[in-house]
């Protein structure tokens, strides 16, 4: 019970010091907010010159960040990876075990 | 599944889901959704083909080998679209540096390289998709017994 | 403060989708949570959808149904019911 109690206490209290982080941000779309920077001024400018795509999303996603998106599809090729290394067994293996030393 | 009116309608549906997919993908720089949302609705299209009529169905249309050829070439196909620019002498994975043609912004082939990288990324996530599905379902001590 | 219509639809949808992940928690039918899982996604795809991201509520509304599948083929695989 007490045991109970504290941990409640301990979100509590996590949730207490999120919310005050919250309240501390600034308006939603507001023009003046700090994330509106050189950096995004830049894109919205000259994202259509530079790259002459029409969805600035793609634009910034495989040309400005194509490197990132180049490690997210080795992500990707990470994860098949590890499904089917640990899931696939061979047929070979299984249907003979009286052979030895496998492969 | 043995249902008659589900095969039926997905005959009629499923095709249509998988041209949507691709017209996703091919349209990523124009407009909204992009290779990764299109490649996995080419995905889906697979899974839900294989649900519906029989893991050894769709197994038939899609066999290891094109699974495992698509899985590596697409991110093979990522360093070679890198190449480019380093074979012209500019860094890699650059675009309008790399003096590729980039087109008129709202037409198909536009943006330079990358209608070709989400090309290649859109081959990928659907392959992982279908790669994981395949693993996950496919029960290999019934088959091999 | 003032809230416009869209701050209130907003806030509606982010409620239930609190609700929605409590239940997930709670519910202990795997494939009842998944279920549930599967409205969350959907609730989210509304959420891009007003906040003017049409780019992600596509990338949502696939991934979120591909997630969904995943997981009712690992239940397939496992216990239906959680221990």
């Amino acid at each position: 019970m007490i045991k109970k109690l504290l941990v409640l206490l301990i979100v509590l209290a996590t949730a207490w010091v999120g919310l005050l982080a919250i309240a501390e941000l600034p308006p939603y779309g507001m023009p003046d907010n700090p994330v509106h920077n050189q950096v995004s001024e830049r894109y919205i400018n000259d994202a259509l010159e530079e790259t002459r795509a029409m969805n600035m999303v793609t634009a910034i996603v495989l040309d400005y960040r194509a490197y990132d998106t180049m490690f997210e599809t080795i992500v990707l090729f990470t994860a098949a990876l590890a499904v089917v290394i640990t899931l696939k067994t061979d047929k070979k293996e299984l249907g003979d075990g009286e052979e030895e030393g496998g492969r | 599944m043995r249902d008659f009116i589900l095969k039926r309608v997905a005959a009629v549906i499923l095709p249509f889901v998988c041209v949507y997919g691709f017209y996703v993908i091919f349209h990523g720089h124009i407009s909204a959704g992009g290779s990764f949302a299109g490649g996995i609705i080419v995905g889906l299209s697979y899974i839900a083909f294989s649900t519906i009529y029989g893991i050894k169905k769709g197994r038939a249309k899609m066999p290891d080998k094109v699974l495992t050829w698509a899985e590596s070439f697409g991110t093979l196909w990522y360093g070679i679209m890198g190449m480019v620019g380093i074979s012209r002498g500019v860094p890699f994975l650059a675009n309008k540096l790399a003096g590729v043609d980039l087109g008129v912004p709202g037409a198909l082939f536009s943006g330079g390289l990358i209608f070709y990288i989400g090309l290649g990324v859109g081959i990928r996530v659907a392959s992982t998709m279908i790669t994981i599905f395949f693993t996950l379902m496919e029960d290999d001590r019934e088959n091999a017994a | 403060m003032v809230f416009t219509a869209e701050d209130y639809w907003l806030i509606a949808l982010m409620s239930i989708l609190v609700i929605a992940s409590l239940a997930m928690y709670f519910i202990k039918d795997l494939v009842h949570a998944v279920i549930v899982f599967g409205a969350y996604s959907l609730i989210m795809v509304v959420i891009w959808l007003l906040l003017n991201t049409p780019d992600l509520a596509i990338t949502e509304a696939a991934a979120g149904i591909c997630t969904t599948v995943m997981m009712m083929v690992v239940i397939y695989r496992t216990n239906r019911r959680e221990e």
